[in-house]
């Protein structure tokens, strides 16, 4: 069998004929394996949905419990047999409850890693490697310019503001599933023990992770009306960066705003976006760990899914192991 | 290396003046000798380093990576020393830990002691020792294309922060010290005496006037004072002691590269305050030029003999702060002038004049004088007190300035964009423009754009007009609703006006802002562009 009998790409995602399933897709189908909760890979409106327990959970948080017809949840490492097709999911590494999903038939398999990272994160089970023939990569940060630094170490530049600038309050954009949870915990692991302030898309995601044994301190709502500027003076402010241009944000003192993200290595960026305080703290590989993973991989051949495909592409070629890009389209590489 | 980089990484991004302020003293404070006298010198453009030609870094770059992979990362990022800065590790994960890196003084003594053939291999290896933010600090510092928007100025406001001491006395230190000024951070920290100045013609803080408010006038006697006309170039600072010559701006940057037309023509040992001006002077009959053409010789870094030529620069003397070696500061006013007409005198005529004072006999009479100066170039007129000394600084009291009645325009609002720091929810920078005719009937040409001059109440009313009229949006700015029959005027003052190449209009104001909301008035009824035209003629002449 050639591996894009198996799966290849359909105007609604990654589709398998086999199994009459698709891999995270953009539109309503039948049966959906989703990868994470990310509202680009997760969407609503499938009859039957297949992802790990904490995926579902998140969708049923987003959408509401009525999100798809029928859901299954899928353990890390649970083999599961649809029409003749084994798929299994594994740890992504990503946001919690993120997943890689193996497919195999006939001795081939094929990994759809979906979103996934390297780097350590202690609200995500950490990925894990899955031997396969062809490994589908995504390539959000695909350029050799991308290198995200430790991420105690961007933290620390918040702290660092935060004493040198105690009357201001501290904007922290974060977009609200995953990010915002790691960087509350990425807080909390450096020493920061203060309330900090959520903006009330987050409340319910916290919630979730907090159920889920992530600890995250004290968390309290900025959106309380009456709510005076005097009041968050020096205060951390959690909240996705749209808010942050929008009225919302008046309630604020002279407030500076921050912006954790991998896009934040490239200065241009923080600037058009109007960020006082760029942290470079990424969900995604970095170029080193987007080669060094296929290295260790080695698989037969590569697929490129979202981003920057092209320079990954060539990358592997000039490493002698065959590429292609899938042009899969709906999702969004901006989200980080 | 680390500390400069991360405070050259904040700076670019803090919009606001007290916000550059902190972090540069806490700099000063945080940083080691002779580390921070460098870091200093960067920011205040007297660092001299070893420059590195962007061809070489291409080739180091290129030995270590496909070109393919090299112009794909140059496209997205788009500036060559920060996509080297980024892409120099390319797979390499560990890091460079901060303490194995090179300081910032060790990178300049290093690059400055290296020979022709040493730089090549000097800064391959500095660019493996950095982090890519430090990387990106050396390779904008070594390629000359640092920019940072801090001003010397506020450089040497922040030393002043940090120590406690006063900003004027720094500056007038300033200019006899140099990188990396460790004398001036002993003074500073009260570890020194103040350091003594071996080099003549430093800059001294200049005499700043306050503008005429209303009612200012009504107690003072026009006796007391005497008048001059207000020029429109830029205040400067001439100070010259044996063969040493300076030009300075008021901030107290030395311009003299760009000015050795002035400087050759000094015949006089001391130091004089004027007006910097291009064209001919009033003792050669020969009529003063416009600011535009003043701007042609400012911010260079050299001259050439076509520029002498087309635009000959002046000086026109307003006061005199040394003659010779003696501080006649605390003189009067009257007393200085005379020495000043003195040594203006017997000046070069054709580069020297004195600025004339204008006769008047009540303030009634003076404010008829000022709405009708005799030279298109007068922005106004100076008040200054007879018995005044020469104090640094801006004193309310003894120095006023009257300036002519501002420019008013009623445009029509076209692009807004987020402001910073307090404002950054607030659509508060604006662009506006006038109608002028194109293929298919009246259209609007932007023609500046101004971000103060409202209340805080006018700009929630000019927000909300934003956010709900936005036509369009690129990246932070937004487009919004403006024809003729529906839009939002805003009456917009400015000082003066110019042509310019560089806007699409053919003109550039010089502080434009809003002056009121004319929400009374329909787009169609705004200004056309030819109005504005007729201005930038009327004051050429």
């Amino acid at each position: 069998m050639k591996p894009d009998q198996l799966l290849h790409p359909a105007p609604a995602g990654l589709y398998c004929p086999a199994g009459d399933f698709y891999i995270d897709p953009v539109r309503p189908v039948a049966r959906a394996l989703i990868t994470h909760g990310h509202s680009d890979h997760a969407r609503a409106g499938h009859g039957a949905v297949l992802a790990t327990r904490e995926t579902l959970d998140i969708m049923g948080i987003r959408y509401g419990a009525d999100f798809c017809g029928a859901m299954q949840a899928a353990a890390f490492g649970e083999r599961i047999d649809l029409s003749g097709v084994t798929v299994s999911f594994h740890p992504a590494g990503h946001v919690l409850g993120s997943a890689q999903i193996a497919v195999e038939r006939g001795g081939l398999t094929i990994v759809a890693s979906g979103d996934y990272k390297r780097g350590a994160d202690p609200t995500a089970t950490p990925y894990e490697p899955v031997p396969c023939d062809v490994f589908i990569t995504e390539a959000t940060f695909g350029l050799p310019v991308f290198h995200h630094p430790e991420p105690k170490g961007e933290m620390g530049k918040l702290l660092t503001s935060l004493r040198q600038f105690p009357e201001r309050s501290h904007l922290l954009g974060a977009y609200s599933l995953g990010k915002a949870q790691r960087v509350i915990r990425l807080l909390r692991d450096c020493g920061y023990d203060a309330p900090i302030y959520i903006h009330g898309s987050l409340a319910r995601l916290c919630d979730y992770y907090v159920s889920r044994g992530i600890a995250l301190g004290d968390l309290r709502p900025a959106t309380t009306e009456r709510s005076s500027p005097a009041d968050f003076r020096g205060a951390v402010v959690v909240g996705p960066p749209s808010a942050f241009a929008d009225r919302w944000a008046r309630r604020f003192n002279e407030p500076l705003v921050a912006f954790a993200s991998g896009w934040m290595m490239v200065r241009q960026r923080a600037k058009q976006g109007g960020v006082e305080l760029p942290l470079v703290i990424s969900d995604h590989c970095d170029w080193p760990e987007l080669t060094g993973t296929i290295r260790e991989l080695a698989p037969r051949e590569v697929w490129v899914t979202h981003g920057r495909e092209e320079a990954l592409v060539r990358w592997c070629e000039l490493a002698g192991i065959p590429a292609r890009p899938l042009h899969l389209v709906g999702y969004e590489d901006e989200g980080d | 290396m680390r500390a400069f980089a991360t405070l050259l990484d904040r700076l670019v991004l803090t919009p606001s003046r007290n916000g550059k302020l902190t972090l540069l003293a806490d700099y000063f404070r945080d940083t080691p000798d002779p580390d921070r006298g460098y870091g200093l010198a960067a920011i205040a453009g007297t660092l001299d380093l070893k420059s590195v030609k962007p061809a070489l870094l291409r080739e180091l770059v290129l030995e270590r990576m496909d070109e393919v992979l090299f112009r794909y990362s140059y496209d997205y990022v788009g500036d060559l020393a920060e996509t080297i800065a980024l892409v120099w590790d390319e797979e390499r994960k560990e890091r460079v830990p901060d303490e194995a890196q090179p300081r910032l003084g060790a990178v300049v003594s290093r690059m400055n002691a290296l020979g022709r053939t040493e730089v090549r291999g000097a800064v391959r290896d500095l660019l493996d020792r950095l982090d890519p933010s430090a990387r990106f600090a050396f390779l904008k510092l070594a390629t000359g294309g640092l920019r940072i928007g801090v001003s010397a100025r506020l450089a040497k406001q922040a030393l002043a922060d940090f120590s406690g001491r006063d900003v004027v006395e720094i500056e007038t230190l300033w200019h006899g010290l140099s990188p990396p000024y460790e004398p001036l951070f002993a003074w500073l920290e009260g570890r020194a005496d103040r350091p003594v100045l071996a080099t003549p013609a430093i800059f001294h803080s200049v005499m700043l006037a306050n503008p005429v408010g209303e009612g200012d006038l009504d107690a003072l006697d026009p006796a007391d004072f005497a008048a001059e006309w207000k020029w429109d170039g830029i205040r400067v600072q001439l100070s010259a002691a044996g063969s040493t010559r300076r030009l300075y701006s008021r901030s107290g940057d030395d311009i003299s590269a760009a000015f050795p037309d002035v400087l050759e023509a000094i015949n006089f040992e001391g130091v004089v305050d004027g007006e910097l001006l291009v064209g001919g002077t009033a003792r050669m009959n020969s009529p003063t030029r416009t600011f535009s053409d003043l701007q042609q010789r400012l911010n260079r870094k050299t001259v050439t003999a076509r520029m002498l030529e087309d635009y000959p620069a002046f000086v026109r003397a307003y006061d005199v702060l040394f003659e010779g070696e003696a501080d006649v500061r605390p003189e009067s006013f009257s007393d200085r002038r005379a020495r000043l007409g003195e040594m203006i005198e017997k000046a070069p005529h054709d580069r020297f004049d004195l600025s004339p004072l204008v006769p008047f006999g009540s303030w009634a009479e003076l404010e008829t004088i000022r709405r009708d100066p005799p030279d298109p170039v007068i922005e106004g007129v100076m008040l200054k007190r007879l018995d005044s000394p020469y104090q640094a600084g801006r004193m309310k009291g003894p120095w006023f300035k009257w300036k002519r009645d501002p420019f008013n325009i009623d445009a029509v609002m076209m692009y807004a964009q987020r402001g910073h720091g307090k404002r950054s929810s607030y659509y508060s920078d604006f662009t506006f423009g006038v109608w002028t005719d194109g293929p298919d009937g009246p259209l609007l040409v932007p023609v500046g754009k101004a971000y103060f001059g409202f209340t805080d109440a006018e700009l929630e009313v000019l927000d909300r007009y934003v956010r709900n009229n936005t036509t369009d949006r690129f990246g932070p700015v937004r487009a919004v609703r403006a024809e003729p029959g529906y839009g939002f005027v805003l009456e917009v003052a400015f000082e003066g006006i110019n042509r310019s190449t560089r806007h699409k209009s053919g003109v550039a104001m010089r502080f434009p802002r809003i002056a009121r909301l004319r929400q009374d008035k329909l787009p169609a009824d705004a200004d056309r562009l030819e109005t504005l035209m007729a201005m930038v003629e009327a004051k050429e002449g």
